[in-house]
């Protein structure tokens, strides 16, 4: 298909002025991207299509001949994408070159029909092909960032309080995934360490649903305490979730669970040795004997 | 993808075990893996390296830096010619826990990596290969 | 020959691994500290393992047969220290070490075997600081 590739040389110039035109009326985000800028990458673009179709022919885009665009659209995809531009402005910057490529192959071939169709399909099958791997490309990037993103914002999202010495609590607000969990883990245990705490309560009144995959990534975290030397008290258990888990037959024989963070400290507080008592120059109101539930 | 640099380290004593380990965590920690990365990749590369030794009868470790669109990684080989493994699917379910199993750590290395393969046939040798991306 | 120090302190023997451990040095270690043992009578086993950086399954057997040994000769092992990363690998792995205690640090780990820190010589009165 050299044919192709020859028509675009010759006529290099001009496409890439009509392409550039057309994407100014359209996608160009001046904004976002400089004149110049875009003319080099329209000029670096085209040249590679050029040797794309002279080295490995039309259809197959995945050929060595083709690495130079490949590699040149996956940079730009990655970098609009971090820009901020749109999957749909990013292709169009692609797509738009049909028009121009097309205006020239016609107007060289418009002698022979059969050639002519022949070459705008080959244009066509070639920029499409480039087409999906710019959004290819702009996909994984706008994926990695988003990742990036939840990242940081599982680091904000998973406190470790220090209820006494040597005790923590760890409240989790959310689902608990196997990414959350490492996230979980890490700044648990580092805390344990830095605080030399016997004891971590984890508070799982917020998390919506415990099922065997919640159940395993707490488990794992509870192991990797008790290697360390601490102990991990399950608070937050909700009725739902203790009929769940005891239907799934999820085996929490080694963990302590209580129903609730203030069960929970006194626990830890029994077991690290500790009595709350309440002193006796304390003014006790002659109605609360009534009204209180529990004596501490 | 694309190797940016590769090493390769026999492993032929128990010392060379260590040499591996190091070695790992030196590239690891010029890559900026995570604490907790490093660890778990220098874990399954000591694993491997003592498979290969003490199992496959010596052999060698190659250690690649990789690089793919915007994420780099490390990859180990791990090769032997010693006596294989017949039932690769065995030896990856362990019975790790309880010290009982083949003793091949292979299916607990398996969770500590991204990419893990292995290829062995029996009276040839095996070969196994593990990635991590950071 | 290099060999990982036991130290003894009255009936407790003391073990702070610092190196990486080339396999041969961990079972020189699993032979010295039964050895030990046997010769001082010891009844407590504390290996600290907060300078260790690695721990593979190897070396998590070696812990949980030094324990395991211990016990059969009449000793109680605490092993102290483990990094927070090293903890998080040796589960992914699915070695959850049963059998072995654990404690944060040093005096945790002899408050478990002697139920009083070597550093406390005790007051007497357990009140005095909630």
């Amino acid at each position: 298909m050299n044919e192709l590739a020859e028509i675009i040389s010759r006529n290099e110039d001009r496409i890439r002025a009509e392409w550039i035109r057309d994407m100014s009326k359209t996608v160009q985000r001046a904004d976002l991207i400089g004149k110049a800028e875009l003319d080099e990458q329209c000029r670096a673009l085209l040249s590679a299509v050029v040797q794309g179709v002279k080295t490995s022919g039309p259809t197959d885009i995945s050929a060595a001949g083709w690495s130079a665009a490949r590699e040149l659209l996956q940079d730009i995809a990655a970098s609009r994408a971090r820009q901020g531009f749109s999957s749909v402005e990013v292709a169009t910057f692609v797509l738009s070159l049909k028009q121009p490529m097309f205006a020239s192959i016609r107007e060289e071939l418009s002698a022979n029909q059969d050639k002519l169709l022949d070459t705008i399909w080959a244009a066509t099958e070639v920029l499409d092909r480039l087409a999906l791997v710019t959004t290819e490309a702009f996909q994984a990037t706008r994926e990695e960032l988003i990742s990036r993103q939840q990242q940081e914002l599982l680091e904000l999202s998973t406190p470790v309080v220090k209820l006494w010495d040597g005790i923590l609590a760890l409240p989790i607000i959310g689902t608990l995934d196997s990414a959350r969990t490492q996230v979980v883990m890490e700044n648990l245990l580092q805390t344990v360490v830095a605080t030399n705490s016997k004891y971590a309560i984890i508070d799982i009144t917020g998390v919506p649903t415990v099922d065997t995959l919640v159940a395993q990534h707490l488990l794992k975290t509870i192991t990797a305490a008790r290697l360390m030397g601490a102990e991990c008290i399950i608070s937050g258990v909700r009725p739902q979730i203790a009929q769940t888990i005891v239907h799934l037959g999820i085996n929490l024989e080694d963990v302590v669970t209580k129903a609730n963070l203030s069960d929970a400290f006194a626990l830890a507080l029994t077991k690290s040795g500790r009595a709350v008592v309440r002193l006796a120059s304390a003014k006790v109101s002659p109605i609360s004997n009534f009204l209180s539930k529990r004596e501490e | 993808m694309s190797v940016l640099k590769r090493e390769v380290l026999p492993l032929k004593t128990s010392n060379d075990v260590v040499l591996a380990r190091q070695k790992v965590r030196q590239w690891a920690v010029e890559l900026r893996f995570s604490l907790v990365d490093q660890t778990k990749l220098v874990t399954a590369a000591s694993e491997l390296a003592r498979n290969a030794l003490d199992h496959g009868k010596g052999g060698s470790m190659t250690i690649e830096l990789l690089s793919e669109k915007a994420k780099s990684g490390l990859r180990l080989i791990f090769e032997d010619q010693g006596p294989g493994i017949p039932d690769i699917e065995l030896a990856l379910k362990d019975g790790f826990t309880s010290g009982s199993g083949m003793g091949l750590g292979l299916g607990g290395s398996k969770r500590l990596v991204n990419e893990f393969s292995i290829e062995s046939e029996v009276g040839k040798g095996t070969r196994i290969t593990i990635a991590r991306w950071k | 020959m290099e060999r990982i120090p036991v130290l003894r302190m009255g009936t407790l023997l003391l073990i702070s691994i610092q190196v990486d451990m080339h396999d041969k040095l961990a079972m020189q270690l699993q032979d010295d500290v039964t050895q030990r043992i046997s010769e001082w009578g010891s009844t407590g086993v504390l290996i600290d393992i907060s300078s260790l950086e690695i721990v593979d399954s190897f070396i998590g057997r070696m812990l949980a047969n030094i324990a395991a040994m211990s016990r059969v000769l009449g000793a109680e092992t605490v092993v102290v220290g483990m990094q927070p990363a090293v903890a998080i690998t040796l589960v992914e792995l699915g070695m959850s070490l049963p059998g072995v205690r654990t404690a944060l640090s040093v005096e945790a780990g002899m408050e478990l075997l002697f139920g009083a820190t070597a550093l406390n010589f005790g007051t007497g009165d357990e009140r005095t600081e909630a």
